[in-house]
């Protein structure tokens, strides 16, 4: 692949007017069936919880994919800090004060936090030594969840507490209420978090984060702190991560130590790979087409393993560069 | 007191020789051909249930020699058909599949042996206690740890005495000139990752003598398993083996102290590691890049 390929996929200097316009059409059509999701999940089988599935995923898996896809960092312990959002709502919920938004507030926080220790305890380490100790460094959060039944509920969970109405001052949100409302909600936060994204890719800092993925050692020789880029980037994506993971505890009021267990961070990863890690939407896609297959295959049969199993091999052997990857070589030819 | 520390001394001790056994195999693979083996644990658990399908037509002793053999075998094949096309590709998509074959060969393993934990017997000469003060020292306690070490020091033979062993060292360190001197890379690598499996299916059989025998047996270990690599150092056997024994003693005596933290201790260990040594104890120089 030339460097021209790969600056064309990455949708950085050098596109097109047909190429812009084309990113253009896409962020479009992903908007509004984003924005039309209620109204017909139902018509064609689905139902709106599995609407507010894919939409929590798909930011879990772009956010994973802002260090995966975007710094070049492979990350393969993300469900740590997803898991720690998830906790971290549900327990302000629990026992501290029940308000939806500080609980999300307090979840990030957490997640963010951990993120920020870990980072700098790993930024030096490359390939994969960063992806096998991000691997192991998740496991913590797992057994600390699993094992302090008192506080987190074990291996059972952490149940007993439910997303709470917000209130704006002239109008008040029943999330509880109304599906399709709690909808709306994750969606606003997702266009906050992907906006939030975009823009920082799109500054110099998210340049050079792109420069550090292409050759670290030339950005080296330019001066660019790399390891300052590479822990900020980690820091960052880990934030988003942790909004999704308190998003998806608030979906079933509910959480539970698998949702920081390290089959969740590779399901992110392959939801990233899926849909194209070199896109910016290619993970949006992964996700939402990971998360359907799921919930249909999973109906269907008990074998949901062997399935996924084989579902990650197939991608790998077969669809490498995924779906968007697919779609950019075809109209390149 | 004493009694309980030196039996959750010892227990750690037993432990972290799984862990080391385990780690040295994943280790051997991810040195010479890059790729982190998320499926080993799957290959373990896969030896166990082979040893306990061959007991009653072979015995203990049998299957011990035999299952390790056949997993080995398989692991080949594997290697062959899935892993070798992605040599030379980001290290992610390999790490990707054998995740993906983590998942295929618990579920396999579930399918044919079912989810329920199965009885593995092992010898009566072994079972009993040597000692009636220190109950913890059974024959087999002792048995397995001789043999981890017989098996270390086996493979350290293999790899400083024999021709393959040699090649793979020195394929460890520069493979593409190994390659230019002739030696075939891509059967180095098949071997290599045989010898790897080995090790697994070995681990499987003594721990389902230990542990019992289920589907999940494979990922409870293989986790500690990286922390003990990542303790050890990358690229170094020998820090595997001291990594994986450290961990396991430091979790066997955190059990007597402060029982829930017997697993969060080695993380904690790993993260000072870290901290002080990111190159792991023995780590060589500019090896975590």
């Amino acid at each position: 692949m030339s460097a021209v390929d790969v600056a064309r996929q990455d949708g950085i200097a050098g596109l097109s007017a047909a190429e812009r316009m084309r990113n253009h059409r896409l962020t479009f059509i992903v908007w509004a069936v984003l924005l039309t999701m209620p109204y017909w999940m139902g018509a064609v089988g689905g139902y709106t919880e599995l609407a507010i599935r894919v939409v929590i995923m798909a930011l879990a898996a772009m956010s994973l994919n802002f260090l995966l896809g975007f710094t070049g960092v492979l990350s393969f312990g993300h469900a740590a800090y997803f898991g720690l959002g998830a906790y971290g709502v549900g327990m302000m919920i629990k026992y501290v004060y029940p308000s939806t938004l500080l609980g999300i507030l307090v979840g990030v926080i957490t997640g963010t936090l951990a993120a920020a220790v870990i980072g700098g305890l790993i930024r030096k380490l490359r390939g994969t030594y960063f992806a096998m100790v991000t691997i192991a460094f998740g496991q913590v959060f797992y057994f600390i969840a699993f094992r302090w039944n008192t506080v987190t509920g074990g291996d059972d969970g952490l149940t007993g507490w439910k997303r709470q109405p917000i209130d704006l001052g002239f109008v008040k949100l029943d999330l509880l209420a109304s599906d399709t409302l709690f909808y709306y909600f994750v969606l606003v936060m997702f266009a906050l978090a992907v906006g939030a994204m975009a823009l920082i890719l799109r500054s110099p800092f998210g340049r050079t984060l792109i420069a550090i993925r292409e050759n670290e050692r030339r950005a080296r020789f330019l001066g660019i702190p790399v390891e300052q880029h590479i822990w900020l980037s980690f820091v960052i994506s880990c934030f988003f991560v942790s909004l999704a993971g308190t998003l998806y505890a608030l979906l079933s009021n509910f959480t539970d130590p698998r949702a920081l267990r390290w089959d969740m961070s590779g399901n992110f990863v392959i939801m990233a790979v899926l849909g194209g890690m070199r896109s910016f939407w290619g993970p949006l896609i992964g996700a939402a087409i990971f998360v359907v297959l799921q919930d249909y295959v999973s109906s269907q049969t008990e074998n949901w393993m062997s399935f996924i199993g084989v579902f990650f091999i197939v991608v790998v052997l077969f669809f490498p560069r995924g779906v968007m990857g697919l779609l950019n070589r075809r109209s390149a030819k | 007191m004493t009694q309980l520390l030196l039996f959750n001394l010892f227990n750690g001790l037993i432990v972290g020789a799984f862990y080391a056994l385990m780690a040295l195999g994943l280790s051997l693979i991810l040195n010479l051909s890059g790729v982190i083996n998320f499926a080993h644990g799957g290959f373990l658990a896969l030896g166990a249930y082979i040893a306990y399908t061959l007991m009653p037509l072979c015995g203990f002793w049998g299957a011990l020699l035999i299952a390790p053999f056949l997993t080995s075998i398989l692991g080949l094949i594997t290697e062959r058909i899935l892993i070798r096309p992605l040599y030379g590709r980001d290290p992610l998509y390999s790490l990707l599949l054998t995740f993906g074959l983590a998942y295929v060969l618990e579920d396999v393993a579930r399918y044919i042996w079912g989810a329920q934990s199965l009885p593995f017997q092992v010898p009566a000469s072994l079972t009993t206690p040597l000692s009636s003060q220190f109950f913890f020292l059974t024959g087999y306690r002792i048995f397995m740890v001789a043999l981890v070490a017989a098996a270390v020091m086996g493979l350290f033979f293999i790899l400083n005495r024999t021709r393959l062993g040699i090649r793979i060292r020195a394929g460890t360190s520069d493979l593409e000139t190994v390659s230019s001197l002739g030696v075939n890379v891509r059967v180095l690598r098949n071997l290599n990752f045989g010898l790897g499996i080995y090790l697994a299916g070995l681990a499987g059989v003594l721990a389902a003598g230990m542990l019992g025998l289920q589907p999940t047996i494979g990922t409870s270990l293989i986790m500690p398993s990286f922390v003990a690599i990542i303790v050890g150092g990358l690229g170094s056997l020998p820090g595997t083996l001291l990594g994986g024994l450290l961990i396991g003693v430091a979790s066997g005596v955190t059990t007597v102290f402060f029982p829930s933290a017997t697993e969060a201790v080695m993380y904690v260990m790993m993260g000072l590691v870290l901290l002080v040594r990111p190159r792991g104890l023995l780590g060589e120089e500019g090896r975590i890049q």
